[in-house]
Parts: structure tokens; sequence; C-alpha cells
């Protein structure tokens, strides 16, 4: 039961969209399944991503209770959690700064807040992207050389001023770049791993609908 | 400039050198605003699925006649069961039904709508060339996602053929992986472009209005 269920489960659900494929997708019956599904699929993954919230909360609230090392900043984060999520869940109708509408808490929150810090987590990255850079230079390999070689070379190309220097060199070099780095060999590399992994997931979920992979439901 | 405006300006301020602050090494400023972020950031989901998600796809329809999604609305609910580890099982079943549903999708789609259309451009581009350097890139091209694929099948030893394929690959990836380097550093370098201009000129710009 604790494992035949879920396998039949996965067995049919996947069945539905392999048969919908093949037959009319616009019939009453077979695409208003499938159509079904889909909605369920969006249902079940918004539990799924509340589960998330629930968890963070959950583990977090045991630290601050066990007054774990910092506990402190672990209440931070439930603090914030609540902050952003109440008004965010409270109707409209009571107040203009409830829901999420222009000039509400959450609007607030989310523009002065969480969209400048993201900004700024990201910008941080450029100083460690930086240093991935220079120990990938240390490495002197061919390899990292010829990422390093490109790397640059998109990066003057893609700058006005970079696009500049590389025409005192070359009128045709930003051109050649566009052609054959771009539209060459990064095509056939792109294209290379699309082709790769869409086989790969393809596989694995053949082996899904199977029953073949279990890995999915955890140990048993 | 008003003085909640000002405000507004120095609290972003003050989180966005809490983060930088980060550079020179971990401190309570960083980890206090690490984690306003983390809690800010999942309370946007919070709100953002409660309504789109649980609102408007589930309680809405419902409400007006379409009584039987209250089967996802149940399976969403047996998620929870992993609390409990008596009943955890019970969250495998909603979990097949999500893996069911992908995978039944993917096995059609992966095939239909990637390897064959990959494969029909790749082809196509000496269909339509015209002259030498047209010829040349179809064949770079067509070089580059062969020696690519090979380089990542290991289901046999890269010796011989295979293995100065594989080199070759690795040499196309490498340049790829150059180009997305390139403008991964330009995005980040764009982001902490404009947070300098934020401390520079917002931030710096309400000193007059202060002092």
């Amino acid at each position: 039961m604790r494992t035949t269920l879920p396998l039949a489960v996965a067995f049919i659900t996947g069945l539905v969209f392999v048969i919908t494929f093949f037959l009319n997708e616009k019939s009453a019956i077979v695409g208003g399944i499938s159509r079904q599904l889909l909605d369920w699929l969006i249902i079940i993954g918004g539990f799924t991503l509340l589960l998330g919230v629930v968890s963070i909360l959950r583990v977090s609230w045991q630290s601050v209770e066990r007054r774990k090392e910092d506990w402190i900043y672990k209440l931070i984060t439930i603090l914030s959690v609540l902050v952003m999520a109440i008004p965010g869940l409270l109707p409209e109708s009571w107040s203009s700064l409830f829901g999420r509408q222009a000039g509400s808490i959450y609007d607030w929150l989310f523009l002065n807040l969480q969209a400048p810090m993201m900004a700024t987590m990201f910008a941080t990255l450029a100083f460690y992207i930086a240093s991935a850079a220079y120990r990938a230079f240390r490495a002197r390999t061919a390899e990292a050389t010829i990422l390093l070689v490109t790397a640059t070379l998109v990066m003057l190309w893609r700058v006005p001023m970079g696009e500049a220097f590389l025409n005192l060199f070359s009128e045709e070099i930003p051109g050649l770049i566009n052609r054959y780095i771009m539209g060459g060999v990064n095509l056939a590399v792109q294209r290379g791993i699309i082709i790769g992994a869409a086989l790969g997931a393809a596989a694995m979920s053949l082996r899904i609908i199977l029953g073949i992979e279990r890995t999915y439901m955890g140990k048993s | 400039m008003s003085g909640i405006e000002i405000l507004q300006i120095w609290i972003i301020a003050f989180f966005t050198l809490a983060l930088f602050s980060f550079l020179y090494k971990d401190n309570p400023f960083y980890r206090l605003a690490e984690n306003i972020f983390a809690g800010l950031t999942t309370g946007y989901q919070v709100s953002l699925i409660w309504d789109t998600v649980i609102i408007q796809k589930l309680w809405d329809p419902m409400m007006g006649g379409q009584w039987w999604l209250f089967l996802p609305g149940l399976l969403g609910l047996m998620m929870f069961s992993r609390f409990f580890p008596k009943i955890s099982w019970m969250s495998r079943v909603p979990l097949a039904v999500v893996m069911g549903i992908t995978a039944g999708i993917f096995l059609t789609t992966q095939l239909h709508g990637f390897v064959l259309p990959q494969m029909q451009a790749t082809m196509n581009t000496f269909v339509t060339a015209k002259g030498f350097a047209d010829y040349f890139l179809a064949s770079l091209i067509a070089v580059g996602v062969i020696s690519t694929m090979i380089y990542f099948y290991f289901s046999h030893e890269h010796v011989g053929v295979l293995g100065v394929t594989a080199k070759l690959g690795i040499w196309f990836i490498m340049i790829s992986f150059g180009a997305h380097f390139g403008y991964t550093v330009m995005g980040r370098v764009s982001l902490l472009i404009g947070r300098t201009q934020f401390l520079i000129e917002d931030w710096i710009g309400t000193f007059s209005y202060i002092f």
C-alpha cells in the first residue's frame, strides 16, 4: 500500500499525458482530464511550497525555543516572514495597506527592502566571480585559458568602450565574435547540452512512469 | 524631499551596506540583513501562493461548482503528513501525482519539443547555407553539437576517436562557458553599478537635506 499506491498513481497520471499526446488533445474527455491534471499540479505545487514555508518556520522556531546559537537571527527570520505575509494575506477591503496592490505594506516591503536586497546580494557575487576567474587563471590549463579569453572577448564585445577597443585592431572583430562565438560555438554547445539533457529527462520520465525510478519516494 | 522618503532611502542604504559588509567578513549586520531578506522572500511567497493558487485555482473554482477540486486540495494537505512520522508515507501520494504528471509531460515534450527541433535546426543550417562562410559555420555547429554530446557520453572510456572527439568537445564547451561567464560577470557588475549609483546619488544626496 505504502509503495504500490504511489507507483500506481504515478503510472496512471503519467500515462494520461502520453495518451493525450497521441490522441486528440482537444477532445472533450482526454484533453479535459489532462487540463484538469495540470490544474492539480499547480494546486499541489502551491501546497508543497507552503510546506517549505512551514518547515522553515518550524526549524527556526525550534532554534528560538531551545535558545540555540544565533537564535536571535532565527527569530528575526520568523518576524520578517510574518511582517511580509500577514498584510499580504489580509483582504484589501479592510484597508488600503493590506493585500498586494500598489501602496500596500506588502508592496512597500517588496519595493524598498526585498528588491534592493536581492540586487545587492547578486551584486556581491561580482566580487566572488572575479575571485573565481583569478583562481581559474592560476590553474594555467589550456581549457581555463580558452574560457577566460572567450569571457574577456565577450565582455569587450558587449560594452561600447570594449567594442571601440576591439575596433582599433579590426572593425570586423565584433562581427566575428557575434557570428562564430555566439552564433557558432556557443549555439552548438547549447544545442548539444539541450539534446543530451532532453534525452536524459525523457529516459528518466519513462523510468518514473514505469516505476523503476523510486528515489522521489524517499527511504521506505 | 520629504522626511519619509529620506527615511526610506536610509533604510535601503543601511541594508545595502550591511549586505556588502560580508565582503570584508561575516558580521552581525550582515547576518541581520541576510535573515530579514530570507524572511521577506519567504513571506512574499506565502502571500503570492495563497492568492494565486489556493484562492484563485482552488477555493474560488470550488465555490463556483467545481467540487471535485477538493481532491487536489486534499492531496496538497497530505503533503503536510511529512511532519508526522507515523503517517508520513501519505505524502508520497501527492508527490507521485506531481512526478507522474511531470514525467508524462516531459516524456513527449522533451523529445518532440527539444531533441527533434534542435537536430532539425542543426541539419537545416547546411540546407540554407550560401557560400563558404555559411558552410564553415554550419560545419562548426555540427562538429560542436556532436563533440559536446560525446563529451557527456560516459558509457565508454574516452580513448581513441572517442577521446579525441571528447577533447574537442571540452574546448567547445569551454568557449561556450567562457561566453556565459562573460555575460554573468557583466550582469553582476551591472547590478553592482546600480547599487553604487543608489548609494552615491540617492543616499549621499540626502546628506544635503540632513546636514
